[in-house]
């Protein structure tokens, strides 16, 4: 018993219909993003376009670089450098006390991963203000840090930790390390523990599989926290202004000043602009140069 | 420099309540391909990781060429491995996943080239040294594995389930081609599967483990036809059992008595084992053990006709038809006689004896 198609029977295609489908399928896409698009547009790209218009107008309302020209004094060269110099301590520490806890977090147990896990995310759940006011209180020329060294001995003189610099990195890290932890901590969960049996198998040691093999596999989740976390740091207002004591002249704490005691929006939105475009640039740079997804085995 | 000779006395190794193995002794010829065949969690794959010194035993001993190895780390063990997802690194290309094991031996650039290629060559990967891994197949991966695994001359090679993941033409020639690099090269092979084709295909000895013990060790040829209990005899083949029961110095099945060519490995009660290929469609009544039954279904499977027949007592065997037999295709429903020769009836008891 064999079946075939009959050569006078009419060839069927349906292009119509399966275009008229294809189309629907379109329609509903476009009407799925649309909310979510004006949103954008409404608050995001009018208000920036809003603000790149006005700070090419100088305060007597006469188009002008005034605005740009006045970012080359000394003050705000000082101030865009002490804004770089912060984000990449800032991002330095970062890395440096979270990579271990990454590290040991992508190696315990589920259990214990999820219990210290808590301890990362609880500052999330917590109001930078309150997490810098209690910086505040804890670094103090009275705060309880000062008072424990002094009454140990080991310091005669309360120690200068806050409203300044080192106040300013003390907070920033705390806020910022969840950013670099968490997709560090994905990236390492994603290495398959058998690669490091392997490469103990191949004749590494610990040491050896953790930098040629550990290591390398976690760049890519390394760079995304990197680029999170400095980032972040480049327009980060509160902690700065409250712990830097107006002693830490980062970028944001300048264009608050600029709105706030000399209502001047055209420079604002001039220092806004810049700052905007330089933190597209390095996350557009992070993307294209570093490319560390790459080393996963290419197109997939 | 040794042999690759294994000897394994007396691991226990448990999780909490669970035995994973439970006082193993073993010893691995110099390079004598030895199976480890049981079902998941009949700790074969916990034995081999004992072996590569990923899994620190309760207490035992391992002796590699008349060495201790049980608490040296497994970075100084130099012995192959092939792990079941082939864990390749991701982060380089075959060629240095293959010369990783040669740059940490701290050999000469120009050497590594030659032994990659060469290793690159005996798994037929030469052509795609540049690859990055995620570019190949899964058969290809499999063979840079493999390659990564012989390169640095390991005079041991583990094997945990290589070709689990491969489709099954894929596998069945994968298993030639592991046998004839295993005849080439001879290093001592132990290779882990819960695929008793597999084993039965590769083997020299095979191990047989369950819950943690090895339950026999033999010959393919003696696991298939002489399985020392029913645990065996059900994991090789079709196996289906019959109660066999003991009395007046022999064995019945039913009411009559079965001639047995060999010892049973059993005292009292047991099984018989019967598998579609060893039953016979015509006998000697007066040489030959006798089944009678009634055909309940009759499924074509290209090669034969795979055919059902119960017995009294509701027990069910089956019989392959090739259409040599010169028998006709018989119909559901029918009755019918089936024949084992004494040296085909095996008796098996539910334990090892």
């Amino acid at each position: 018993m064999t079946v075939m198609v009959q050569e006078t029977e009419p060839v069927v295609l349906n292009n119509s219909l399966l275009q008229r489908s294809r189309n629907l399928q379109g329609i509903s896409f476009i009407g799925l993003s649309l909310p979510a698009a004006m949103l954008v547009a409404a608050v995001l790209i009018i208000p920036f376009s809003w603000l790149a218009w006005l700070s090419l107008f100088d305060a007597a309302g006469n188009l002008s670089t005034e605005n740009y020209v006045r970012l080359l004094r000394p003050a705000y060269v000082d101030s865009f450098l002490t804004t770089f110099k912060v984000a990449g301590l800032v991002t330095a520490i970062c890395v440096l006390l979270g990579y271990p806890v990454a590290y040991l977090l992508s190696q315990l147990p589920q259990r214990a991963t999820q219990i210290l896990m808590v301890f990362v995310i609880l500052p999330f759940w917590t109001s930078v203000l309150v997490r810098t006011y209690a910086w505040l209180v804890l670094l103090q020329r009275q705060g309880i840090i000062n008072q424990w060294l002094l009454s140990s001995g080991l310091i005669s003189e309360p120690l200068p930790l806050v409203h300044n610099m080192t106040g300013t990195v003390i907070g920033m890290v705390h806020v910022m390390l969840p950013f670099l932890i968490l997709p560090l901590y994905a990236s390492m969960k994603a290495i398959d523990p058998v690669l490091l049996r392997a490469a103990a198998n191949c004749g590494a040691s610990p040491a050896q599989a953790f930098r040629q093999v550990f290591l390398p596999l976690s760049l890519s989740g390394l760079s995304a926290g990197i680029a999170l976390t400095f980032v972040l740091c480049l327009g980060f207002y509160l902690t700065p202004a409250l712990l830097g004591g107006g002693r830490v002249a980062m970028w944001s704490t300048q264009i608050a000043d600029m709105v706030a005691k000399f209502a001047n929006w055209g420079a604002a939105s001039a220092l806004s602009v810049v700052l905007l475009v330089v933190t597209g640039g390095i996350l557009w740079g992070v993307n294209r140069f570093m490319r560390v997804p790459d080393a996963w085995g290419g197109k997939r | 420099m040794g042999a690759g000779k294994v000897s394994i006395r007396h691991v226990h190794k448990a999780y909490g309540a669970f035995k994973a193995l439970d006082g193993i002794s073993l010893d691995i010829y110099p390079g004598e391909f030895l199976t480890l065949l049981g079902p998941s969690g009949s700790g074969k794959t916990t034995l081999l990781n004992v072996i590569a010194g990923f899994e620190r035993p309760d207490s035992g001993s391992l002796m590699v060429d008349d060495v201790e190895f049980i608490t040296r780390p497994p970075h100084k063990r130099d012995l192959g491995m092939v792990f079941q997802n082939y864990a390749l690194f991701p982060h380089m290309d075959v060629f240095d996943n293959v010369a990783y094991p040669l740059k940490l031996r701290g050999i000469d650039r120009e050497s590594i080239r030659n032994r990659v290629m060469g290793a690159l060559e005996t798994v037929h990967m030469d052509k795609l040294e540049a690859r990055r891994i995620g570019e190949l197949s899964g058969g290809q991966r499999q063979r840079v594995a493999l390659a990564r695994a012989i390169v640095f001359e390991p005079k041991i090679l583990l094997m945990d389930e290589p070709l689990s993941a491969l489709d099954k033409n894929l596998r069945e020639h994968m298993q030639m081609e592991l046998k004839r690099l295993h005849n080439r090269l001879g290093m001592t092979t132990v290779y882990v599967t819960h695929d008793q084709q597999e084993a039965l295909t590769m083997s020299d000895r095979i191990a047989v483990l369950d819950r943690g013990r090895v339950v026999q060790l033999d010959t393919p040829q003696n696991i298939y036809d002489h399985p020392n209990c029913k645990f065996v005899a059900g994991f090789m083949g079709e196996t289906r059992f019959l109660p066999v029961e003991w009395r007046d110095n022999s064995y019945h099945l039913g009411n009559r008595s079965l001639r047995l060519a060999s010892q049973p490995y059993c005292d009292v009660n047991g099984w018989l084992i019967v598998r579609p290929e060893r039953l016979r469609w015509a006998g000697n009544a007066q040489r030959d053990n006798r089944i009678a039954g009634k055909i309940m279904d009759i499924v074509y499977r290209g090669d034969s006709h795979l055919i059902s027949v119960s017995l009294a007592g509701n027990h069910e065997i089956s019989i392959r038809h090739t259409g040599l037999e010169g028998k006709e295709l018989p119909v559901p429903g029918q009755e019918i006689e089936l024949w084992l020769t004494p040296e085909a009836s095996v008796v098996v008891g539910d334990a090892v004896q």
